[in-house]
């Protein structure tokens, strides 16, 4: 089996822009499982980092270990995926309780929360879970796609009709997540599957970014510059901060250059099937 | 807060504040916002406000509704709209308080209902019963968490420097000696993918040329730019996988 690391070519950058003194915003990768990870904090007083560092590492490390430990040779890919997908709702889960719970014990952290968005590679697939308005896209041949949808109330209205893609743009209600890390004693991430196809270019991103630089703007910039994606990152964070860099910003960048299944052998693909 | 200001012929009647999610404008006395003239209706228009945005409808008036001159039905107002119902003038405005820092605005802010403080809901249940409420109910069941929600706009427009006209490059070698380039896209790649590739982006500041891709760096005047964005000035000549080109501004 190509490990996955092999497969896939990362780049992350984080900046804190040009209005923002403090960066409340972590990425996050462990190549060796495939795995990609971006957390935007909010609120408390001055502790959105607090919120979005404890989310990462705890999210990160957290699937890391399970994920490394998991033996998808003796899965199909169904079970793999329900796996992951399982996997990615309990570290969201614990990381929810452990904010939460700090933000209860300790007066500066009160009200600190955070989105986050992370990613888990494996077997031609990527398991994606997310919660808040921090994106997961897809370049795909010409084609830029937004994979997330936002818990946000823009895009409730959005949904709802109340309010056009078009007019969204003008909108001040643009920084109101609807679903947050460590605000409640519970949150579920939302999660989703994609086939993945050797490459694809993923960007995960916090709202420093999709706020500033129209879609078009960040299609072209992977389109053009995706042979280089240390250098596309730097493009798209210099893009947000040309625009004004309001907030913070931050991008993953995930080239998929190989296939990665799962090699599995004779033996199991038969008594996977006898199980059916 | 954003309010209207209500005037006919540049005398200004009255203020109104947007302090609830509907306030109606109309003839009859029970509106928000009474206008008596024949020319408007009983019940002519209402303005919907959630948070920070308002939005004005017509509500099938009889004379029909502008916004800064064009008949609407619904409109998603702006600071300085100016609504016009008959001879009347509703001028909205949405200002932010001017005590904010550039460090308060757009800070994200978690919203939610009363009812996720109970565990036992679980986050997906409630956001479909979120979307079947219509936006009305919506924004009555929620609260806002934390103090410093604020209109995002106003205040801290950054500054953006005045754009540079257009920049081009001119091919000086080869078959393609003499063709020219415009430099309108943000990004414009040059080279042959595989060889060597670098590209030029356009920013407010100006043109930069950057390495991509391949063995060898961009050479400008003769010299290597690196891994490194490069400045181009007006007449800078750049070499990439054998081809000279030279940079300039368009008159």
């Amino acid at each position: 089996m190509m490990r996955i690391s092999q497969a896939l070519e990362i780049a992350s950058l984080t900046d804190p822009g040009r209005l923002r003194k403090r960066n409340e915003d972590y990425v996050a990768e462990r190549s060796e499982s495939g795995l990609v990870l971006l957390a935007d904090g909010m609120g408390g007083y001055n502790a959105g980092d607090v919120a979005s560092g404890m989310a990462t590492d705890l999210v990160a490390d957290g699937l890391d270990q399970d994920w490394q430990q998991a033996r998808l040779d003796r899965m199909d890919q169904v079970q793999a995926q329900a796996l992951a997908a399982d996997l990615i709702r309990q570290h969201v889960a614990r990381a929810n309780s452990a904010v939460h719970q700090a933000a209860q014990h300790t007066p500066e952290y009160s009200g600190m929360g955070t989105t986050l968005v992370v990613g888990l590679f494996f077997d031609n697939l990527l398991t994606v879970g997310h919660v808040g308005d921090s994106r997961l896209y897809r370049l795909r041949g010409d084609a830029l796609d937004q994979l997330t949808r936002d818990h946000s109330l823009l895009q409730e209205q959005i949904d709802q009709g109340v309010i056009s893609k078009e007019e969204a743009r003008l909108s001040h209600n643009k920084n109101l997540v609807t679903r947050a890390l460590g605000v409640d004693p519970a949150v579920e991430a939302e999660v989703h599957s994609h086939v993945v196809v050797p490459g694809d270019v993923y960007l995960l991103c916090s709202d420093g970014l999709n706020d500033m630089v129209d879609d078009e703007e960040i299609r072209l910039t992977l389109l053009t510059l995706k042979s280089n994606v240390q250098l596309a990152a730097q493009h798209l964070v210099q893009a947000a901060n040309d625009s004004g860099g309001r907030d913070n910003v931050s991008v993953v960048l995930v080239k998929v250059l190989n296939d990665f299944q799962v090699t599995r052998s004779w033996l199991v693909k038969l008594k996977l099937w006898l199980k059916r | 807060m954003a309010k209207l200001i209500l005037s006919v012929d540049g005398q200004v009647l009255n203020e109104f504040p947007l302090d609830k999610e509907r306030v109606t404008i109309g003839r009859k006395s029970d509106n928000d916002i009474p206008v008596d003239n024949l020319a408007v209706s009983g019940k002519h228009a209402v303005i919907i406000t959630i948070l920070n945005d308002s939005f004005m409808e017509d509500l099938g008036s009889t004379n029909g509704t502008l916004v800064n001159g064009a008949s609407v039905k619904r409109h998603f107002l702006q600071d300085g709209d100016v609504v016009e119902i008959g001879k009347h003038k509703l001028k909205y405005v949405n200002e932010t308080p001017s005590s904010t820092t550039a460090e308060e605005f757009e800070k994200t802010m978690v919203l939610r209902r009363p009812s996720d403080l109970a565990p036992q809901v679980s986050a997906v249940d409630r956001v479909a019963s979120e979307t079947q409420v219509g936006a009305r109910s919506t924004v009555t069941s929620r609260t806002a968490v934390g103090s410093n929600v604020r209109a995002p706009n106003g205040g801290a427009a950054p500054a953006v420097a005045v754009a540079p006209s257009v920049g081009m490059v001119q091919v000086l070698n080869g078959q393609n000696a003499g063709k020219t380039l415009e430099l309108t896209k943000s990004l414009t790649t040059l080279g042959k993918p595989g060889v060597q590739v670098a590209v030029i982006t356009k920013r407010p500041n100006g043109y930069f040329i950057t390495h991509v891709e391949g063995a060898s760096f961009p050479v400008v005047n003769g010299a290597s730019v690196g891994a490194q964005a490069a400045a181009l000035r007006e007449n800078d000549v750049i070499e990439i996988a054998g081809v000279k080109m030279e940079f300039f501004f368009k008159t």
